[in-house]
């Protein structure tokens, strides 16, 4: 593949996979045990400008829970120097009003905060501790501070049924913006499928429910509803695109094109402590694996919506298929569709989720 | 979402305008976004100061132009505001 490589306009820089929380449907790799040499604050801080250089202008702080580390607001501050969009993707744990004004004070652009659900009983059940209470002091300091926010919601079937609850709570807490976002089914999310799907008539209801609100709060809060992999037609256009737009780096430096890609077995991942960040985007076997189109079998490659969708989600097509070049199995049209709604149809009650373990820090 | 001309336009908190070297252009960037501006918005946004009406904005831009012309950029500046507006990432100054 001879094509330059496309501008990168966001870095996802997970900074640990450490959390406090223990979420049912968390996205980070079952195996995240295995990343735990975490990158220094050095590192980091190089990374920052080697993206900024490469004309990234969007930073997310995550991981895992990005507050975990200390070194965090000498991150927010570099971020901010270089010139970056400083969103920091938290669950609110640990945090007490004094760390949020210093972060603030560092530069920080945005704070996005997840809830579970509108109900305690509820979002603590699926994030595996006693949360809710903190989330909602969190939240108001976010207010005092004057930080923009958006509040984020991971949509399945034990919250689908309250997103009207959800949007009174947002408007409540004064959210700058809320993000409904669906399950997609990776990570801790396929480990515990069964007792995450909703049915069909969940979603819709939903979807109507954010539209609705969305109408009635057109210019005082944005209302985003993330479609669902496994009841749409096509498959979302996952990461706009392999290596296309977003650089996401593990906590131990691997640069990938999605927080997954380092589970599709025989990719050659690199890491940023080896190499600058430039040479990995434009010419890292992993990164060119399955950028672009050459790689497509049919039906994409002759898809119309092959620019639209970009093939779905590769890790999805592993994880399903186990074979990562195959089509999304999202897609109506895949060979392997049977896969997905074959699942749909297999629940289990939304009980006895599988959580992800306690892990700390070294930083 | 429709503008009255006696709105005072500014930058929602969370929308920070930066230029972008590498595009030679202005870049908006809020949450997860970033909308590359052609040279007009990009004077249209510098002029959203929360103090300035959308009607003194368009009489600042249509200064130097044909008389006639001034209708034309209105609806070029309240399409784009409105369009941000409901984004939310402008704002109208109480």
């Amino acid at each position: 593949m001879t094509a330059p490589a496309p501008r990168p306009w966001t870095l996802v820089a997970e900074l640990t996979y450490a959390c406090p929380l223990r979420c049912a449907y968390c996205s980070n790799p079952v195996g995240y045990e295995r990343h735990r040499a975490e990158l220094a604050t050095d590192d980091w801080c190089r990374v920052f400008a080697e993206a900024e250089a490469l004309g990234v202008m969007q930073l997310h702080l995550t991981g895992g829970e990005p507050l975990v580390r200390r070194d965090l607001e000498a991150l927010v501050a570099r971020a901010r120097a270089l010139g970056l969009y400083t969103n920091l993707v938290t669950s609110g744990l640990p945090l007490d009003r004094a760390r949020l004004a210093s972060l603030r004070d560092a530069g920080l652009d945005h704070v996005q905060l997840s809830i579970q659900a509108a109900d305690k009983e509820v979002a603590e059940r699926v994030a595996g501790v006693e949360s809710f209470e903190h989330k909602l002091r969190v939240a108001a300091w976010i207010k005092e501070l004057e930080l923009p926010f958006t509040l984020n919601c991971v949509l399945h079937r034990a919250n689908l049924d309250e997103v009207d609850a959800i949007v009174a709570l947002a408007e409540r807490l004064g959210a700058d913006r809320l993000e409904l976002a669906n399950t997609q089914y990776l990570g801790w999310a396929l480990a515990n499928r069964a007792r995450l799907l909703p049915s069909a008539e969940q979603i819709d209801e939903a979807r109507h429910r954010a539209e609705d609100a969305r109408r009635r709060l057109d210019g005082t809060m944005e209302i985003l509803f993330v479609k669902p992999d496994y009841f749409g037609k096509y498959p979302r256009a996952c990461m706009d695109g392999w290596a296309r737009r977003f650089i996401v780096v593990s906590p131990d430096g691997l640069a990938l094109p999605c927080h997954a890609a380092h589970t599709l077995p025989g990719l050659a991942f690199e890491n940023v402590r080896a190499r600058p960040l430039a040479e990995i985007w434009e010419s890292s076997p992993g990164m060119q694996a399955f950028r672009g189109e050459d790689w497509m079998p049919e039906p994409c490659r002759s898809c119309d919506r092959r620019a639209i969708d970009f093939g779905g989600c590769r890790c999805q097509a592993y994880h399903l298929t186990g074979d990562a070049a195959a089509t999304d199995p999202a897609c109506v049209l895949a060979p392997a569709h049977g896969l997905v709604e074959e699942a749909r149809g297999r629940t289990e009650p939304d009980e006895g989720y599988l959580l992800r373990g306690p892990l700390r820090s070294p930083y | 979402m429709t503008l009255a001309g006696s709105a005072r336009p500014r930058l929602a908190r969370k929308a920070r305008l930066r230029f972008d070297a590498r595009e030679d252009k202005n870049v908006l960037l809020s949450p997860e976004r970033g909308l590359v501006l052609n040279e007009t918005a990009a004077s249209v946004l510098g002029l959203c100061d929360g103090i300035r009406t959308i009607d003194a904005i368009v009489d600042a831009l249509a200064a130097g132009h044909a008389p006639g012309e001034r209708a034309r950029i209105a609806g070029d500046v309240m399409d784009l505001l409105e369009r941000l507006v409901s984004r939310t990432v402008i704002e109208l100054a109480p």
